[in-house]
């Protein structure tokens, strides 16, 4: 089959052979440690602890939740004693209030758990709730509530549910593994998926860099009809959601809206499978896969964590860094869009797709020089942007100017930064700008929706 | 405690450095000065060495007196030497290309901001000063090699052409166009050579093909269709003067230049139309110069206007 893209895009090295051929290994938390389950760990309210300091929680326990609809319920991953509810570091450099649990290592399961539901029975209601019930959000990156996106506005009719298996960051290997060793299990979930939209395609869209997840993946589908599974050509970021609707549907999600618009749902790899797994198995989101790789790591691979887990922790238990070349780097996530971290002692999240720990020599980061007006950013910028005169406005503080060229559209994928021959800090500064001009429109909403309410008093 | 790296993404950056663009440069610019040391002798050699040292002296001036950081390793101030050099006759006094550096480096470069802050092109900013300054010195020029041995001086095709002299260009004429072995600048006259290293840059991706053909091919064709005084030889036309070396090298100048696809198309549309209008109609038998630097003005006002569509771009409503 023809692989498929979209137009401009960056090839940068992409690090996989590190952790690729690694099978996904489990490992679990130590007894006595603590895990930490931060109250916000995907798009929209944060929850509320449903338990206090001194109870027992056991696994696959509901421990916070938040009664709005825009929101995901979160689950203790081990058992035993809360012994503090404090704020806690996540990826991104958050302190955000989180559930200490100290793990007693016997894995006491709650009641219920294991129940499997035969979904073709149910009806979409009862199959949105138990997604939601079983706390699954996109475990891509964004977290945003898996029900949610699964349930949109009655008008926009859905034509495509793609299983986003790009994996275009540089050095993850956790969806491919996850697609040689668990392929029935994506498939199965996909068809969940594809219960609710009965009138949809099912397409997995694979990057040709992964010729076996593609093998593994169509051998899996086979005799199923409505899935298909679609070759994507190896160019970041071709897992960023709108290139890959653009990529497979040629559909351009428009400017601030979401994929449903476009009438296509798109969902990650290992979401999917917790899906399957909330279903067939009636399993809570409690763990992950998660690579942790790069230079400085004793044992790359690919690790099936307990969410809530340290950073620490796991580093500790798949054999920790390499004493003659320390990582001077650490990043939550691949090379491209992931945070850097500034200690180990972070909590895992439910959107934790990665540990790269860089040795100082991977870590350089070249001087800033002059911009030469070379366009190359121009040239590779995904979305069409012209990052080096977003780059210009952000050092002037020329907010103004900086949305007049929509530099709120900027995807933050890094394309520009990445291809600038003068090493320039684009990405970084349409970022920091972006959130400027982000906080000063919604103060600007709210100044305006409090004028309309006080006008509304006085009539 | 830890001790790590905090910083912005992306964490991998590119091998493409300022540096290996300008070396690109010269190593595309080398076949047509080995030429010009070919056709015009040994003085061409000493003219692009004086050039390209005092361009890096001065660029080194510039930065120690105004305590700014040594940038002359990125290789750019090198690239300016060697393209006024290009642009200048071999039998030109050795102080010319020194005056010229200062030129363009100090007034059109540094004193705007330095490297990517010229809004014109600066080895043409100074060939143009010279040219205004020095025009004796800046128009004679010398034999080229296997060609008139007895002759001080000769007349370029351009202004042969003009002339009316050439009516046909025969086959000769065409191989020493193409060769280089014709009156003119030292890094002008062999088109082959321009052809070869302008492809180089083509393909190392250091610049698009769209300002050097869509420059080269508005010539060809005006240069066609109005012909002079009723003959039309654009073969001849685009091959001689400074077409080659102004569409491939000094028209594509980033920092002076388009940084869209379209635009880049209408800045070597407008450099056509401009060149093919001064050589036919106007004073100079070539226009190359002025044209670029007339189009390297209008290129603020063409990016403002080219501005790519955005993915997934809210249509504009009509009411």
């Amino acid at each position: 089959m023809q692989a498929l893209t979209f137009k401009r895009g960056v090839h940068p090295p992409d690090g996989k052979a590190l952790s690729a051929e690694q099978p996904i290994k489990v490992i679990l938390p130590k007894e006595n440690s603590e895990l930490f389950f931060p109250m916000s760990q995907h798009i929209g309210a944060p929850c509320e602890p449903l338990v206090a300091v001194g109870d027992y929680v056991k696994v696959g326990q509901k421990i916070a939740e938040s009664p709005a609809f825009m929101s995901s319920p979160i689950f203790s991953s081990i058992s035993g004693e809360v012994v503090d509810i404090r704020p806690m570091l996540v990826p991104g450099g958050n302190m955000v209030k989180a559930i200490v649990v100290k793990n007693d290592a016997k894995m006491v399961e709650v009641e219920g758990l294991n129940e499997a539901h035969d979904y073709t029975t149910m009806s979409n209601e009862e199959i949105l709730n138990c997604i939601k019930n079983a706390g699954v959000v996109g475990l891509g990156g964004a977290g945003f509530p898996t029900h949610v996106k699964l349930n949109p506005p009655k008008d926009q009719p859905i034509d495509y549910i793609l299983i986003n298996a790009a994996e275009c960051e540089p050095y993850l290997t956790c969806d491919y593994r996850i697609m040689l060793e668990e392929s029935e299990k994506v498939v199965r979930g996909l068809q969940i998926m594809l219960k609710l939209h009965p009138n949809a395609k099912g397409v997995i869209g694979i990057e040709m860099n992964k010729p076996k997840a593609i093998e593994a993946m169509t051998k899996a589908c086979e005799g199923i009809s409505n899935i298909t599974v679609q070759p994507l050509v190896t160019k970041f970021p071709q897992g960023s959601e709108k290139h890959l609707i653009y990529s497979i549907t040629k559909r351009e999600v428009k400017s601030g809206a979401l994929p449903a618009s476009a009438g296509c749902i798109v969902d990650n790899v290992d979401t999917v499978v917790a899906i399957e797994r909330a279903l067939f198995r009636g399993r809570p989101l409690m763990r992950r896969v998660m690579t942790v790789t790069g230079g400085a790591v004793k044992n790359p691979g690919n690790y099936k964590i307990r969410i809530g887990m340290t950073m620490r922790d796991i580093v500790e238990a798949i054999g920790g860094f390499k004493e003659d070349n320390p990582p001077a780097k650490l990043i939550a996530g691949g090379p491209m869009m992931g945070p850097t971290l500034f200690t180990l002692d972070v909590a895992t999240v439910k959107t934790s797709s990665g540990l790269l720990c860089f040795t100082a020599q991977e870590a350089f980061i070249p001087e800033e020089r002059n911009c030469i007006r070379c366009a190359k950013c121009v040239d590779h910028c995904p979305m069409g942007l012209m990052p080096f005169m977003l780059n210009q406005f952000a050092i002037r503080g020329d907010g103004e100017n900086f949305v007049k060229h929509h530099g709120l559209d900027c995807i933050e994928c890094g394309s520009c930064s990445f291809e600038c021959p003068a090493k320039r800090q684009l990405a970084q500064s349409i970022r920091a700008t972006k959130k400027i001009e982000a906080g000063k429109k919604a103060a600007a909403a709210a100044k305006a929706r409090a004028a309309a309410e006080a006008a509304k008093a006085k009539s | 405690m830890d001790k790590f790296i905090v910083s912005g993404t992306p964490h991998v950056r590119s091998k493409d450095s300022i540096q290996g663009i300008m070396r690109d440069v010269l190593i595309g610019l080398t076949p047509a000065a080995l030429m010009g040391i070919y056709v015009f002798g040994i003085n061409a050699l000493v003219i692009m060495v004086i050039s390209i040292a005092s361009a890096i002296f001065f660029e080194y001036l510039y930065q120690k007196l105004m305590k700014k950081p040594i940038t002359i390793t990125d290789l750019s101030a090198a690239v300016t030497g060697l393209l006024l050099a290009m642009n200048m006759p071999a039998s030109a006094p050795y102080w010319m290309p020194i005056v010229g550096s200062a030129f363009a480096i100090i007034i059109a470069k540094q004193l705007f901001g330095g490297l990517g802050q010229n809004f014109i092109n600066p080895a043409l900013a100074a060939r143009a000063f010279l040219l205004a300054s020095y025009p004796t010195a800046m128009t004679t020029w010398p034999a080229p090699a296997g060609q008139a041995v007895d002759a001080v001086s000769v007349a370029t095709p351009l202004a042969l052409l003009k002339a009316g002299d050439i009516t046909v260009a025969t086959s000769g004429d065409m191989v020493n166009a193409l060769v280089g072995t014709v009156g003119g600048c030292i890094g002008e006259t062999s088109a082959i050579a321009l052809i070869i290293g302008g492809v180089y840059l083509i393909v190392r991706h250091v610049i698009s093909w769209r300002i050097p053909v869509v420059y080269i091919a508005t010539v060809f064709i005006l240069t066609a269709l109005i012909g002079r005084n009723g003959v039309r030889i654009p073969q001849y036309e685009i091959l001689v003067g400074g077409l080659m070396l102004g569409a491939f090298f000094m028209a594509t100048d980033y920092a002076s230049s388009p940084v869209t696809p379209l635009g880049q198309i209408i800045m070597a549309l407008g450099c056509g139309l401009l060149t093919t209008l001064i050589r036919i109609f106007g004073g100079y038998p070539e226009g190359v110069s002025y044209s670029i630097l007339i189009m390297n003005l209008c290129v603020p006002l063409i990016d403002r206007f080219t501005e790519p569509k955005i993915f997934g771009a809210l249509e504009v409503k009509k009411s």
